[in-house]
């Protein structure tokens, strides 16, 4: 093992190489180690990060009603004709609950606790018994055994007994025996929350929806499409299949490049300045935040629609065009029909961008608190990722279970837009 | 006339038009040959009606508003005529109020009359702007429509319009960047007028709600930008920390080491983390790591040392590292996957081991491309914003303690903007002058690694 | 030869070659063994996943010769090539079965270490390939990873007689900190010589050295081959019949994935034994 030119030497190279070996393969491990614990870490911050929300927002999904015997007692309803709508709007139905409440609870005798008492029940459930006595005018006057909707403290409560771990809260001995007293009679049961997905947002965390802030954001994201996908297509076939290699087109590139880049916060400021203050367009309503968030996913569209139209192979061109076609009928009709799939991932993937964007929102001002669904793009309206910082700000327990919910929305919807966009661009790869 | 009715009178007209022109072309061309298709003529006469009209409404809806407002002053006492803008201000949203029948309570006579007179001039406005731009594209479509004859080259028409519209299109990038730097450079300059520039640069108090309420002085208020810069790069600096070398070992082990359905399975499972809403992870921040941190820390004892907040540095500074993750890792796969393998067989063929080849090789011939992809997210961790809104705590604190609460140039632009404001105060002001620095230093950063990412990937085409 | 004629060529219909004295068995006529064998290969198979490249070739290769590897383009010369230092485990598509022994050591082994092995048996690549250091950082890389040099000194005199060796020094010893990819191609090729030697391989395998230079840089190498060949054991694969002419010992003809004839290289160009051999070096194909 020796060749001429280290045989003077005391060691032979590959004696030398040996020797090294062990320091560099323990090198090599730890490395790649590292390597490992990146990734590891990585996923578990994932885990972590979809396990707490789950883990938070399943509750919000159960709402807690307790039985009672509600008599719609005349008297009390202030009402002689069910059937009457204008009657039974005023109604007392409050009234109604409180009666069933002091039947159910007879014990219950000083003002404090009466009152604490009367809040088992959520405002919420009087709209309820209105809907019920609607439905059915016959009922005037009996007594019917009903589930009501609980309030928010005794949801929570309810909810942790029942996971083993009870989250005290606000809630008192007094109340908690009454829960006990419940639920010995089997007079406290969870059901699906229908609630939370057919309402706006309300004061009251048992109450409140997303639907409002989903049909928000829908409404913002259709201007956002509308706007951005041909804008961002036109621009991106000006600069692939126009454009010569002038400043201007050297701008347009730099600029586009750069606005991918800047923060969205940036986008709000530009929205409030120029849309609000200079165009005088109202505050809070979907199509100024689409107008904003179209600016903001312009550059996202531009950039993965150009790398669609480069993907058609320029014979298909140079066919259009040795038939006789003009620019413009070899675009319309070859290049951008190939070009379509492609350019759509990139519209979906851009309009997932815009569907989980908060901060330019808070900017032109669609942080209101609104109950109403809106009902066309200059309603004032909100949107998912913002109602999520709203619910996020409230201190009670039950509206960080709905944020956790209306997360658990919110990722929902991107993860399908982004399947789908992973979706096409598979069925795109096997074009050529 | 109402803009819904308007817009498919327009659609409607834009139609007809597409079809008079066809049939004016085949008309006149008789036994002649036309220059063009039929349908070249129509989408002609089609496009020069529906353009004027579309036009015309942009203008009319841009500048009626400020019109109706300029005409309503005329009926505000004299006294009222005068007075600063601020106060003006205060009135017209009271007016408009009331022309909306959102005013609650009794209100002034000549407020009612200038609603009223509010009210009645938009019912005009509508109905003149309606006809206007119906007008409009008579004209544009029967000037057209006139025109043709055969030899009117109609096809090249609408391709060079086709082609200036497209031009537009990409043009409303460079708008979208002047728009940007006008609006927070025009507030900026206002900000500038009363407070000093070298104020807000150098001064180290942050204090703008000093005066919210108008019996205290302006003078209380305070406009040192340096606590938010410090802060923001605190928690850059943190998130930058965790996000550098795990997202770019992640990379690397994921480009070198991990066979390729490993690969297949945990390089989306990464992107999903890029996916996440930032809300998201300022949620995740503010309820679940920024109390564990405070519990960790106050159960080792450094609350005695150091002070210790639920809302800290660290918590955001984490979690948005975490964000950051794959967009390094995702970056540096990238030009990593750039570098040529015949560098690697060349170490490799020496006897290299892959992680000596990685180190000795790769990295320093992809480091332009992983330099740029940094900075890339250093922009990215500086503009970060719901992170901070909701972890990161308002107190404009100057430390460099991670533990305790620390304010960004983010958070501020958000607090001094969200809800009511006043579009003349310093404080509403101050925003924009942030919002101006942000630009700055983002557009500086971006155009920077674009550059060295754009250099670097030349080197190897 | 032209492309065009280099695809006829592996076309089965242009030679046929089952009607070949040989069928089926891809016996290697001529002299494919050495009594003084540094390398022996002894039926050995490469696949690409399921596609098989290389057959059952055995083959020595003796101390301080010179072999050649000849034949048409994806005749698996290359392939072969790779197997003798292991970088076909940088491909993970790729299978190599058979015996192939560096002395009394099994390469194929997949117990052994790649590494100290790779130090052994150099590799020079078809495309010059310098890192993006400096000179000095090129011809150091190996040294430095392998540990050979425990002093700064010790280091400056190996890249200093190794960039001699390869016959560099002169052009470059007043820029040894300039970059070396600044170089021209058959100064990077060079260097790439110069970095393998540094470690002091016992054999460098050569993958086409010349294919991307130009005539005079390709004189050089060759003239360098020759000197090279007083303390290495080379084997080179070329496009070039040529320079197999004027470089090696022995030459080697390997014909879609077979290796045909091994002989003195004289012999091989004036009078093989195939008629493959023949009908290649003659022009008929390839």
């Amino acid at each position: 093992m020796t060749n001429p030119d280290s045989q003077n030497q005391a060691l032979t190279t590959a004696q030398k190489v040996e020797l090294s070996l062990k320091k560099r393969y323990r090198a090599e491990a730890r490395f790649k180690a590292f390597g490992l614990a990146s990734i590891c870490f990585g996923l578990l911050a994932l885990v972590v990060l979809f396990s707490n929300i789950i883990g938070n927002g399943i509750g919000a999904f159960q709402q807690t009603d307790i039985q009672l015997e509600v008599t719609f007692d005349k008297d009390t309803l202030e009402i002689d004709d069910a059937s009457d709508a204008q009657q039974l709007a005023i109604a007392n139905f409050d009234g109604v609950i409180k009666n069933a409440l002091k039947a159910r609870f007879p014990d219950v005798k000083s003002r404090r606790d009466k009152r604490l008492l009367y809040g088992m029940i959520s405002i919420g459930a009087s709209f309820d018994l209105r809907d019920y006595l609607k439905a059915h005018p016959e009922k005037l006057g009996s007594t019917e055994t009903l589930w009501l909707l609980a309030d928010d403290d005794y949801d929570t409560y309810y909810k942790t007994l029942k996971a083993g771990e009870p989250f005290v809260g606000r809630m008192n001995e007094k109340q908690q025996a009454w829960v006990q007293s419940l639920l010995d009679n089997e007079q406290m049961k969870s059901s699906f929350n229908t609630r939370f997905f057919t309402s706006g947002d309300s004061a009251e965390p048992e109450l409140a929806g997303i639907l409002g802030a989903l049909v928000g954001s829908l409404l913002t994201l259709l201007v956002t499409l509308l706007l951005s996908f041909p804008i961002g297509v036109a621009a991106a076939i000006y600069l692939e299949e126009y454009a010569k290699k002038t400043k201007l087109t050297d701008f347009i590139e730099v600029n586009i490049n750069n606005l991918a880049a800047v923060p969205s916060v940036i986008f709000g400021l530009l929205g409030l300045a120029i849309f609000l203050n200079f165009f005088n367009m109202p505050r809070s309503i979907p199509l100024v935040g689409g107008l904003v968030l179209t600016l903001m996913t312009l550059p996202t569209i531009i950039i993965s629609s150009r790398a669609a139209i480069k993907a058609v192979p320029p014979s298909i061109r140079e066919a259009a065009l040795g038939m006789g076609a003009s620019k413009m009928q070899m675009i319309l009709h070859h290049v951008l029909p190939l070009a379509m799939p492609g350019m759509l991932t990139g519209a979906i993937i851009g309009m997932a961008q815009a569907l989980g964007e908060t901060a330019p929102l808070l900017m032109i001002g669609m942080v209101a608190f609104i109950v109403d669904i809106p009902g066309g793009v200059t309603d004032p309206a909100t949107v998912l990722p913002v109602q999520i910082f709203l619910w996020a700000d409230s201190p009670e327990r039950a509206f960080t279970e709905r944020t956790s919910a209306a997360i658990m929305v919110l990722l929902a919807f991107l993860i399908t837009m982004n399947a789908l966009a992973i979706w096409l661009r598979k069925r795109l790869e096997r074009r050529w | 006339m109402s803009i819904s009715v308007l817009l498919v009178g327009m659609g409607l007209m834009m139609v007809a038009a597409f079809f008079l022109g066809r049939g004016r072309s085949l008309a006149v061309a008789g036994e002649q040959r036309l220059n063009s298709l039929p349908s070249f003529y129509g989408i002609l006469t089609a496009l020069w009606s529906i353009l004027p009209g579309i036009a015309l409404l942009g203008l009319w809806s841009i500048f009626d508003s400020n019109l109706i407002e300029y005409a309503a002053l005329k009926h505000l006492p004299e006294a009222l005529q005068g007075a600063p803008e601020s106060e003006l201000g205060l009135v017209m949203n009271q007016i408009y109020n009331i022309a909306n029948d959102k005013y609650v309570g009794e209100a002034p006579v000549y407020m009612i009359e200038a609603a009223n007179a509010i009210i009645s001039m938009q019912k005009q406005s509508a109905w003149l702007q309606g006809v206007i731009v119906l007008a409009a594209m008579f004209i544009g479509a029967a000037v057209v429509w006139f025109a043709i004859n055969p030899q009117m080259k109609a096809r090249n028409r609408v391709e060079s319009l086709f082609r200036v519209g497209l031009l537009a299109c990409a043009c409303i990038a460079i708008l979208t960047t002047l728009g940007i730097l006008l609006s927070v450079l025009f507030e900026s300059l206002r900000f500038f007028q009363s407070v000093p520039i070298t104020e807000f640069l150098f001064g180290t108090t942050w204090s703008p709600q000093g005066a919210l309420r108008a019996d205290q002085a302006a003078s209380e208020s305070s406009f040192g930008a340096v606590p938010l810069f410090a802060g923001t790069l605190l928690i850059a600096g943190i998130a930058m920390i965790i996000a550098v070398p795990t997202g770019l070992m992640a990379a690397i082990y994921l480009s070198e080491y991990a066979p390729q359905r490993f690969r297949s399975i945990v390089k989306p499972l990464l992107e999903v983390l890029a996916g996440v809403p930032t809300v998201v992870y300022g949620f995740f921040a503010a309820l679940t790591v920024a109390p564990l941190i405070r519990d960790i820390a106050v159960s080792i004892g450094l609350n005695e040392y150091v002070n210790v907040t639920s809302e800290s540095a660290l918590a955001a500074g984490l979690v948005m590292g975490v964000m950051i993750i794959p967009f390094v890792s995702s970056l540096s796969d990238d030009v990593i996957n750039a570098v040529p393998q015949s560098l690697r067989d060349g170490s490799f063929g020496l006897g290299a081991t892959p992680s000596e080849t990685i180190k000795q090789v790769v990295i320093p011939a992809a480091l332009p491309g992983i330099v740029g992809g940094i900075l890339l997210a250093v922009s990215r961790a500086i503009g970060e914003t719901m992170i901070v809104v909701m972890a990161a705590g308002l107190a404009a604190n100057l430390t460099a303690n991670p533990l305790d609460s620390v304010t960004t140039v983010t958070v501020q632009i958000v607090t001094l903007l969200v809800g009511d404001q006043e579009f003349d105060s310093p404080k509403t002001l101050a925003a924009f002058a942030l919002g101006l620095m942000l630009f700055i230093t983002t557009l500086a950063l971006n155009y920077v690694a674009l550059h060295v990412v754009k250099k670097y990937r030349e080197q190897y085409d | 030869m032209t492309e065009a004629a280099l695809k006829e060529a592996k076309q089965p219909s242009e030679i046929n070659l089952e009607s070949g004295p040989d069928a089926g068995e891809h016996q290697t006529v001529g002299a494919p063994f050495h009594d003084n064998a540094k390398i022996t290969v002894r039926n050995v198979d490469v696949f690409y996943a399921d596609k098989q490249a290389v057959f059952d070739v055995s083959l020595d290769i003796g101390k301080n010769e010179v072999i050649a590897m000849i034949g048409p383009s994806g005749c698996g010369k290359s392939t072969f090539l790779r197997c003798l230092n292991r970088m076909n485990d940088t491909i993970d598509i790729c299978r190599v079965t058979g015996s192939i022994k560096l002395e009394e050591k099994e390469i194929l082994d997949t117990k052994i270490d790649v590494v100290p092995l790779r130090a052994e048996v150099g590799m020079v690549f078809q495309k010059p390939n310098p890192f993006p250091k400096s000179i000095y950082d090129n011809v150091a890389y190996g040294p430095r990873i392998h540990g050979l040099a425990s002093r700064r000194s010790e280091l400056d005199e190996i890249v200093e007689t190794s960039l001699q060796k390869a016959g560099l020094w002169n052009e470059v010893k007043d820029r040894l900190h300039a970059p070396g990819t600044g170089l021209s191609g058959g100064q990077q090729q060079r260097l790439c010589i110069a970095r393998t030697i540094a470690v002091s391989p016992e054999v460098i395998l050569m993958d086409e050295p010349c294919s991307a230079l130009d005539p005079i840089a390709t004189a050089k190498i060759e003239e360098l081959i020759a000197e090279l060949s007083e303390n290495f054991t080379i084997a080179i694969v070329t496009h070039s019949m040529q320079q197999a002419a004027r470089v090696s010992n022995r030459t080697a003809y390997f014909h879609m994935g077979k290796l045909i004839e091994v002989n003195e290289t004289e012999q091989v160009f004036t009078n093989p034994d195939h008629k493959l051999t023949e009908a290649y070096i003659t022009g008929r194909f390839g």
